[in-house]
């Protein structure tokens, strides 16, 4: 298993029934990387992880994981994989050490021998190394959250393919999973997390992929998605004078929630322009495109909306929603 | 995975619940005969039952008996019912599987796992009712020399035992015919509810039929066509047409129904 291509689909294609679930999807998702995988809930995000890990079989297309065809190399490859699949979930009525104890065991030549140091140190990796012995019944959403990702990486896998990871933490929980997430990938591991939350992805992603009614849409690295968009965005207390003064010089500027976007190659020049014509500047930033710009750009109406055809005025505005 | 499926089934309150459930009826059945010693008459109610006033050793095939054309199928149903129905409505299914565990493994595993609950079952059964049989019944058994067999004859106890065993053997393929058939309902119900209840209509379907002198066509055929024919085996000499049959439709069913879970399940869309 070598090669640089963690997982490569060709015209991966899936119907359930008459219904296309996934059309013709070319991902490339190559090691090393933090891939995002977005989509709005209903476009096609689970039926494509479940695709990769042999759950569900595609109708046709290829999957190549760690360079080796799936489904048929399930055995090899699988156990380098290690996945949250639409939430975690574990035997209500055990322990978590014991649930962690049952899922070592389950894996093929997995030896007994430190297998309690394996839960353990895994156990401690997601934070959950005080835990008692109380049933994962009783967990808290975040604890079961932590205890899936647990049994992910369980057997320090080469590749991780999580779906929402951080689905029902507060907001140090997804601090934690985030920093864990960065930690193992500059480890080397790579790291697929599909999600709908723009923000998540944004603040840990490298590469981007976005799907929409299960077609990608965009597959791009992220910095050069968040390209500037070549305006900077100016905070001043005297905004009359510094359009008029902008004006002058022949800058186009436009309003943005409070604040100027001049169209200005670079922002040491602009403060220059603005403070020897005696306007105070506050705040001064490069405009970038928000991955929500471009996802909405890329994206159609959401894919869980079903407007009728003969009410075109349907939900006026729903696109990829959830957006934080 | 068998080991796994094993210490799952080990550990969970509800297998130790069910086999205390199914103890409860023949402990009650042997405390109720002991105390008004009133034993049906030969030919009449569950088999042995009327000899264990006599002799109380027999009271563990008396429980079995009583066990097996009711509880012990009803009981196997849900917990092969929920094989893998179950972990799918729990979500661990598609945990199991990127194991990875490989889907023939599983089904395997789970049925082994529901064969390890009916000789535990067995087991408990029949060890409550010998020491209910010892300490409540019949111990007349001292003053005569071996038991009884259905016949009439007496059978010496290594007989007996031999015997015994091969009845526990046999009740336990036709329990595996049970769980065969659960298991094929579990990987096409998406609620282990729903593959319990559907093995155990066929089996009361079954029953029910074999009554029917209209249904003479296929009553050979049918489930549970010879499930009590293990008491042939306590016949002198033992009767083997039927269980010879018997052995054969159920090696059949199995084979059957779980080459179905498998070709159902192999190709499967896990999307629960």
């Amino acid at each position: 298993m070598s090669g640089d291509t963690a997982i490569r689909t060709q015209g991966l294609t899936k119907y359930f029934g008459r219904f296309e679930a996934v059309s013709d999807l070319s991902l490339d998702v190559r090691v090393g990387d933090v891939y995002g995988f977005l989509g709005a809930n209903g476009s096609g995000k689970t039926t494509t992880v479940r695709m990769l890990l042999g759950l569900v079989l595609a109708t046709s297309g290829e999957i190549e994981v760690l360079g080796r065809p799936m489904p048929r190399s399930g055995r090899e490859v699988l156990p380098h994989v290690g996945s949250m699949i639409e939430g975690p979930a574990a035997y209500a009525h055990l322990s978590g050490r014991a649930n962690l104890t049952l899922f070592d065991a389950m894996a093929p030549r997995s030896r007994r021998a430190g297998r309690r140091a394996r839960v353990e140190e895994t156990l401690d990796r997601v934070g959950l190394g005080g835990v008692d012995e109380r049933p994962v019944r009783n967990y808290s959403l975040g604890m079961r959250q932590r205890l899936g990702l647990a049994a992910a990486l369980l057997r320090r896998p080469r590749l991780l393919v999580l779906d929402e990871p951080t689905n029902g933490l507060d907001p140090q929980g997804i601090r934690d999973i985030r920093a864990l997430l960065l930690e193992l990938n500059a480890g080397g591991t790579t790291v697929f997390v599909s999600s709908h939350l723009l923000a998540e992805i944004e603040q840990l992603c490298t590469r981007v992929g976005v799907l929409d009614r299960g077609r990608l849409v965009v597959q791009e690295e992220l910095a050069v998605l968040r390209a500037p968009t070549g305006r900077i965005l100016l905070g001043t207390r005297e905004p009359d004078a510094a359009v008029a003064h902008l004006g002058r010089l022949g800058r186009r500027v436009e309003q943005r929630d409070g604040r100027l976007a001049v169209r200005a190659p670079d922002a040491a020049e602009l403060n220059a322009e603005l403070v020897r014509a005696g306007i105070s500047v506050d705040e001064l930033s490069v405009e970038r495109r928000s991955l929500e710009d471009v996802v909405l750009a890329a994206t159609s109406a959401g894919n869980d909306t079903f407007a009728r055809p003969d009410r075109p005025d349907g939900p006026a505005s729903p696109a990829v929603e959830d957006v934080s | 995975m068998i080991r796994v499926e094993l210490s799952k089934l080990l550990r969970s309150r509800r297998t130790w619940t069910t086999i205390l459930l199914i103890d409860a009826l023949p402990t009650l059945v042997g405390v109720l005969l002991a105390v008004t010693d009133l034993g049906p008459r030969p030919g009449e109610g569950p088999a042995f039952l009327s000899a264990v006033l006599t002799d109380g050793t027999l009271f563990p095939l008396a429980a079995l008996a009583i066990v097996l054309p009711l509880f012990l199928p009803i009981a196997v149903s849900i917990t092969a019912g929920e094989a893998i129905a179950g972990e799918a409505a729990a979500g661990t299914l598609r945990y199991v599987l990127v194991r990875p565990v490989g889907r023939l493994r599983l089904l395997v595993a789970k049925l082994v796992a529901a064969m390890a609950f009916v000789v535990l079952t067995v087991l408990v059964v029949a060890a409550t009712a010998y020491v209910v049989g010892i300490t409540l019944l019949g111990d007349q058994s001292v003053q005569v020399v071996g038991s009884t067999s259905v016949s009439g004859t007496s059978l010496s106890t290594p007989e007996l035992v031999g015997r015994t065993f091969l009845a526990l053997g046999y009740a336990m393929l036709c329990m595996l015919g049970v769980a065969a058939i659960a298991l094929f309902l579990s990987t096409v119900a998406s609620s282990s509810l729903g593959a319990a209840l559907g093995t155990m209509s066929i089996f009361v379907g079954s029953s029910l039929l074999l009554t029917l002198d209209a249904s003479e066509a296929i009553r050979d055929y049918l489930p549970t066509r010879y499930w009590l024919a293990f008491v042939d085996l306590f016949r002198d000499p033992i009767l083997w047409r039927d269980l010879q049959a018997g052995v054969i439709l159920q090696v059949a069913y199995v084979a059957v129904f779980f080459t179905a879970a498998w070709a159902n399940f192999a190709t499967k869309d896990i999307s629960a």
